[in-house]
């Protein structure tokens, strides 16, 4: 066994496996009933539900999925994977669809995509979110001027109440850099 | 009773009130919290959006340093967003022995390590299970009855994980409620989604579903929250929505420890009520109308 190790590991570059057969593999027993199209609370904003983003996911269809918003509308509330009678994971499917999405980096999701990366910025960082600087990352990596301003009201409501503060404090730097970093390792991303 | 007590990011800013009025109640029940050492962050949602691994190796880092303090073994967590991420780890590696290996590779990097010693606890399931509603109605100095009190459970501390209470129909705020004096608000709005972080790359989302839920709210006097996410949702953008919606949506919005301090005679500064982004006019007549004169 042991000698097969180095094999495997020179070999495996070369087979470019496709980054959406674990998906698959989560989705295997997927009966296409809907019952997480019915539970999901934003499937009035989605432009595929979520039954028939599973089909495409089984199918193959690469291109279709990352052209619809479906996945990234997910917002976590776990109704689907608590009634999908086949028990599947179905909100870590949405979860590894958005991971495939920001590890390509694909403009179509990027205002999601440069918000998680603003927030592991932040909190590889600090060690734990400082939420203005949080949101000044976020609106300088999009580059938008008019952006900042649809939370502009908010964000003087919470520094009225001192919630939270302009300056950038700084406990440890990179507090959780080794942690980050060993699992870049272990994804293959350093 | 003791616990550890892992407050989480929101708490330090945006939800200060929420800390300070959990450990407020807690203490005033009687109850010690140890807060974690040197805790970061659990990863929240946009973790896992972007890495699997460090979704699950962020919230194990800090349930290792609750098994480093070795007592008590029960970590609280009022943020149901953090509560879960911690949870997760704690189910997951119980059943993955190859995952509990790789996140132990991980934590060896700060020399921790996890062993599956500890117990991840949401507030509303220690208050409503440890210190039970007797410790709100023993303790009773100012009932609040006449208020009409909406409980809002939010998305994460009930699903996917059904610990505590009902996943679809959750009740286990009801007697609590009662405890105080107040009326329970009977809606099927409380398991429902809030929109999480969508009011920050999907604004437009976020502000219906949060409109389906003030909607349904109209008789409450209050809701009742146990999560800041869930809280900034309901309380910031009230006004917005009563105009998108042309219809006047304004409602006080408060966290349970807030309301049940209250009710236990805690002074407001002490829960911070004046941190919230929505407390009514209507709201504090109705509260302070409402003393028991001693």
């Amino acid at each position: 066994m042991n000698q097969l190790e180095p094999i495997e590991k020179e070999l495996a570059p070369a087979v470019a496996p496709d980054p959406l057969t674990p998906v698959q593999d989560m989705l295997k027993a997927c009966i296409q009933c809907g019952t997480c199209s019915a539970s999901c609370p934003n499937a009035f904003a989605m432009d595929l539900t979520p039954r028939h983003l599973w089909r495409m996911v089984l199918l193959g269809q690469t291109d279709a999925i990352f052209r619809s918003q479906t996945f990234s509308l997910c917002s976590a509330c776990y109704y689907c994977t608590l009634r999908c009678p086949r028990g599947l994971l179905l909100t870590e499917a949405m979860g590894a669809l958005k991971q495939i999405a920001s590890a390509q980096n694909l403009d179509r999701y990027k205002k999601g995509i440069r918000f998680y990366k603003s927030f592991m910025n932040s909190v590889r960082r600090h060690g734990r979110v400082h939420e203005m600087e949080l949101m000044t990352l976020y609106f300088l990596s999009m580059k938008s001027p008019f952006l900042p301003l649809k939370f502009t009201p908010l964000g003087l409501r919470l520094l009225a109440k001192r919630k939270v503060s302009i300056e950038i404090p700084s406990r440890e730097p990179n507090a959780l850099e080794a942690i980050f970093r060993k699992v870049e390792e272990m994804e293959g991303r350093s | 009773m003791k616990y550890l007590y892992y407050p989480g990011c929101s708490l330090e800013g945006t939800a200060l009130e929420y800390n300070e009025s959990t450990k407020a109640f807690m203490q005033a029940v009687g109850t010690e919290l140890i807060e974690l050492d040197n805790w970061t962050c659990c990863g929240a949602t946009a973790v896992e959006s972007v890495s699997r691994l460090l979704s699950l190796a962020l919230p194990a880092r800090n349930i290792a340093l609750a098994e480093k303090m070795g007592d008590p073994k029960d970590i609280l967590v009022p943020c149901s967003a953090c509560y879960l991420n911690l949870k997760k780890v704690e189910e997951k590696t119980r059943k993955e022995p190859e995952l509990l290996k790789k996140i132990n590779e991980i934590l060896s990097e700060e020399d921790l390590q996890l062993k599956g010693r500890v117990r991840v606890r949401h507030l509303l399931d220690v208050v409503v299970n440890d210190l039970k509603p007797q410790a709100i109605q023993s303790r009773l100095k100012q009932t609040l009855s006449g208020l009409r009190i909406a409980p809002y459970y939010g998305c994460q501390c009930l699903r996917p994980y059904a610990v505590f209470d009902d996943p679809e129909k959750p009740r286990s705020m009801e007697a609590l409620i009662q405890a105080t004096g107040a009326e329970v608000y009977s809606w099927d709005m409380g398991a429902r989604c809030c929109g999480a972080s969508h009011m920050n790359t999907k604004m437009e989302v976020g502000l219906e579903l949060v409109a389906g839920i003030l909607k349904q709210a109209r008789g409450a006097d209050a809701i009742v929250t146990v999560c800041p996410m869930c809280q900034m949702n309901l309380e910031a953008y009230q006004h917005q929505i009563s105009k998108l919606q042309k219809e006047e949506l304004h409602i006080s919005i408060l966290y349970l420890p807030q309301l049940l301090g209250l009710a236990i005679g805690l002074p407001e500064k002490d829960l911070r009520l004046e941190l919230n982004l929505a407390v009514t006019k209507c709201f504090r007549e109705k509260l302070y109308g409402s003393v028991v004169p001693a």
